[in-house]
């Protein structure tokens, strides 16, 4: 398979405009003879549902959740990036382009980045103008914060709750779509499958989760706007519906899957209280600018925040301003989080589990006074407050690394469309943008650049093509089959009747994930998570127990199915990690190390994009390589020394 | 510690349901309190009981999804969603009762899990502006008072728990459709709208079965995200102007 990312040719900053001119157009009058089916409503696909909604073509959303407004975008705090250049502090859409480019070690398409850098702005003007209220300055004009370590004022935000308030800009254009008639919206249904024929894709299959009611829905294009898969780790700060089926799926059915093994474990997240702990919530990396990590020099098993204010300074070691003097706490998410591990990993980790770090805001309450550190923090402290018990004004707060995004996804060329034509997969669904490594208040941009700027253009150039005759019906035998693999696999899962929770099976996954395919991986160590992995899911399919029938609401069917394809996922993940021995971005590979014990990326050898052919089950996929070329950034090295 | 739960169990919309008691032991007070009914649905897993089915999503307090009525109050004792409830605010061998969000606009799917569908239709009945992709002005072309802009970020941290509609004694739904008038009615790119806005969110709301508002303020008092009842004055005020101004201009037919 030769894979074609349709980069358009000429200068970088003019590859978009020229794309854009030599799409083909879909005649106003036609539009409305095209059906479009989007799954997943978060700030991609709420945001490319309405746009091609006001183009006129007819959309089917589909969503999990009881409302759209629910979609985990929802939770993202900081904020997002946008190229404006308001502060004069001298960014520009290159030097945003260029950002992200190193941010995500080299491992991201110029052309993708680029695009993105540009119609950074265009989504900021749009959100306001849909009322998002972004954070203002008394002049009355918008505010802007740096973020992430980013060296300008780049970031918009709408206090903690930046992510809230665009989806719910996205949220409101699609009601306006919906009460129009041109969406019809879908709640509390997942889509199990997707049909091709002729090598296109033609529909999707869904059960209806109040009524167990499985159905066919066919259309001319289907897009995936369906997140993340970090929820494969069982804890991450992902919701707990957050799932890969659909990707997965789409996978399944001959879609290329990318980079796989490309996570983000964020350093600022409240470690984990129990066997009980159900997911992991995170706290601003904003922190990181006033608080100071440490553990104490030597290990003090089971230390409890409270005591740790009696600990001296000679017997603290504050690591990261020790090993990274000029960058100290504010170092890379990856670099962070790694640190933290090793330092736990030597027995120095405080806590009841020994499997934390402190985050000291003495000095800084000292400094600039008590009000000062609260009117920054006030609510992640008190969120920290409400969660521990503790009193982080009073004692350092303890925090974990935890899986936060996952940069691989669906591999997509310029279009946004998958190997798979009429298939296209949106925002962190897909694998294009973010390449090793996410910066922060990236996600919230991407995932807006695909569905309001990105795909109204680039699908009218497939459905043009195609022409809208070109679609098959719900009764095509194609449907019927795949229907009918859904009914079947439903019924397998109900009838095993096993011994084990749907959640013990997904906990195992987890840990072995965060064991071996987390923070660092060795080949030894995926070695053994790959086997543990094939004898889990085969015990899993053997030993599962999930009560009650398909014909009612039942949660724990739901989560099964998903759960049955992260055991998929999972082996994929560690297959990537494996062939890829080099470390880049959030990829740590113990064999891959500089001298001093950093990430050493091997351009040499692993300077391209891993997409994944899925073969059947149980057989191993086939890697194909998509070479990346750089024209106009110089390949360095990272260093936060 | 240990807690005895009274849970309300029903089957499905149609079936009646009824209370059921389920003594738990070793709980901790780390937990937080979906953990707790996780631990819980474990083990009735593994005695074959069907699980307790509740909605809960992102377990931070932000989705909006979870929706338990516990101990008589929306979200429990907290002003907080329940996801961010820990057991250690509760004491050894408390019995809790959790009920299911109670009002005719939101009937019962299963167990603890209601149909909120009524909020969904309401909010597309206005809930918007509305400009299409493209287009718009430039971000910075319109100054907004910071003090606007704060009270409208305020009136839009609305989550659309439902919380509001299952503290009040009337069902009713106005803090919820106010927060969102309100919203659009400070801000600039909301004023085109602001009339047909109101009366539509409106009678959207009394169409879906919500009850009038008397004031009892129970609604603030328990909603998560603190949204104010003055929301509720202000979208009076702008149905009262709305329903004495709107639609002067009469529509003009196309043959015009």
């Amino acid at each position: 398979m030769k894979l074609d990312s349709k980069i358009p040719e000429g200068p970088l900053a003019e590859k978009w405009t020229k794309h854009k001119f030599n799409l083909k157009l879909v005649n106003p009058a036609n539009k409305r003879k095209y059906e479009v089916i989007v799954v997943g409503t978060g700030l991609a696909g709420a945001s490319a549902a309405a746009s091609l909604a006001e183009l006129g073509y007819n959309v089917k959303a589909f969503c999990y959740q009881d409302s759209p407004r629910r979609a985990h975008s929802i939770a993202a705090q900081g904020g997002i990036n946008a190229a404006k250049n308001y502060r004069n502090d001298g960014d520009s859409v290159f030097r945003l382009f260029y950002d992200t480019i190193k941010g995500g070690d080299y491992r991201a398409r110029e052309a993708n980045v680029h695009r993105l850098a540009e119609v950074s702005v265009d989504i900021i003007d749009q959100c306001v103008a849909q009322g998002v209220p972004f954070a203002r300055e008394y002049g009355g004009l918008l505010d802007n914060r740096s973020f992430g370590g980013a060296q300008v004022s780049r970031t918009f935000y709408a206090r903690g709750q930046t992510g809230q308030q665009l989806l719910l800009g996205a949220y409101s254009a699609l009601n306006r779509q919906i009460s129009n008639g041109k969406v019809k919206l879908y709640t509390r249904t997942e889509m199990l499958d997707v049909v091709v024929t002729d090598g296109k894709a033609r529909g999707i299959i869904t059960r209806d989760m109040v009524t167990g009611k499985i159905e066919s829905h066919s259309a001319h294009a289907v897009l995936i706007c369906t997140g993340g898969y970090s929820n494969v780790f069982f804890l991450s700060t992902s919701a707990k519906g957050c799932n890969v089926t659909a990707a997965w799926r789409a996978h399944k059915k001959g879609a290329l899957f990318g980079n796989p093994c490309f996570t983000q474990i964020h350093p600022t997240c409240i470690p984990v209280s129990g066997d009980h702990q159900s997911k992991l919530t995170l706290m601003s990396e904003s922190l990181r600018n006033d608080g100071r990590v440490w553990v104490p020099k030597t290990a003090r098993p089971g230390l409890k925040a409270k005591d740790a204010m009696n600990i001296p300074e000679a017997e603290r070691d504050y690591f990261l301003e020790r090993k990274y003097p000029s960058f100290g706490n504010l170092v890379p998410r990856d670099v962070a989080s790694r640190n933290a591990k090793q330092a736990c990993d030597e027995g120095r980790g405080v806590g009841a589990t020994g499997l934390a770090v402190f985050l000291d805001f003495t000095d800084a309450i000292k400094r600039d006074g008590r009000k000062t550190i609260e009117a920054k923090y006030g609510n992640l402290f008190d969120m920290y407050q409400q969660i521990t018990g503790d009193n982080p004004y009073e004692a350092p707060m303890m925090i974990f690394p935890a899986v936060h995004y996952t940069m691989g996804g669906l591999w997509v060329d310029y279009n946004l469309m998958t190997n798979v034509p009429g298939l296209y997969a949106l925002g962190e669904a897909n694998f294009s943008d973010h390449g090793a490594n996410r910066l922060g208040a990236s996600a919230l941009m991407q995932g807006l650049a695909d569905g309001y700027f990105v795909i109204p253009y680039t699908l009218g150039d497939y459905l043009a093509n195609i022409g809208w005759s070109d679609k098959v019906g719900t009764d095509h035998p194609a449907f019927k089959e795949a229907l009918e693999g859904v009914s079947n696999r439903i019924n397998k899962l109900l009838s095993i009747k096993g011994k084990k929770t749907v959640d013990q099976f997904h906990r195992e996954l987890g840990l072995t994930m965060w064991e071996y395919c987390g923070m660092s991986r060795s080949e030894e160590g995926l070695k053994k998570a790959k086997k543990k992995i094939q004898e889990l899911r085969a015990e899993f399919w053997s030993n599962v127990n999930v009560l009650g029938s398909n014909n009612e609401l039942n949660q724990e069917l739901e989560k099964a199915g998903r759960v049955a394809d992260f055991l998929e996922l999972g082996e994929l993940m560690v297959d990537d990690a494996l062939n890829r021995s080099e470390s880049c971005g959030g990829h740590f590979r113990e064999e891959s190390q500089t001298p001093e014990g950093e990430a050493l990326r091997q351009d040499d050898k692993f300077a391209y994009v891993a997409a994944w052919e899925y073969q059947g089950d149980n057989q191993p996929e086939v890697l194909h390589k998509e070479e990346l070329v750089f024209e106009n950034v110089k390949l360095t090295q990272r260093s936060y020394k | 510690m240990k807690v005895t739960l009274k849970v309300w169990r029903q089957k499905d919309a149609k079936t009646k349901g009824a209370f059921a008691t389920y003594p738990l032991d070793h709980v901790s007070t780390d937990m937080s309190f979906l953990e707790m009914l996780d631990v819980l649905n474990s083990s009735l897993i593994q005695k074959g009981e069907d699980p307790i089915h509740f909605d809960h999503d992102c377990r931070e307090g932000i989705c909006g999804m979870c929706s338990l009525y516990i101990n008589g109050r929306p979200h429990g004792p907290l002003q907080t969603t329940v996801c961010q409830l820990h057991m250690r605010t509760f004491h050894d061998g408390e019995t809790i009762t959790i009920e299911p969000w109670r009002a005719k606009a939101f009937p019962v799917i299963k167990d603890l899990v209601v149909d909120r569908s009524a909020f969904d239709r309401i909010q597309q009945s206005g809930g918007y502006v509305s400009v299409n992709t493209g287009g718009v002005p430039d971000a910075n072309a319109i100054p907004i008072p910071k003090k606007i802009a704060d009270e409208a970020f305020d009136a839009a941290t609305c989550i659309g728990c439902g919380a509001c509609v299952a503290a009040c004694k009337n069902a009713s739904a106005m803090l919820f459709v106010s927060a969102k008038v309100s919203q659009f009615a400070l801000l600039p790119q909301g004023k085109p709208e602001r009339k047909e806005r109101v009366e539509k969110m409106v009678a959207q709301m009394d169409a879906e079965g919500f009850g009038s508002c008397t004031n009892t303020k129970a609604c603030e008092a328990e909603c998560p995200k603190g949204i104010s009842v003055t929301n509720i004055a202000r979208m009076n005020r702008e149905y009262f102007a709305a329903s004495l101004s709107s639609y002067e201009v009469p529509l003009k037919g196309s043959g015009d």
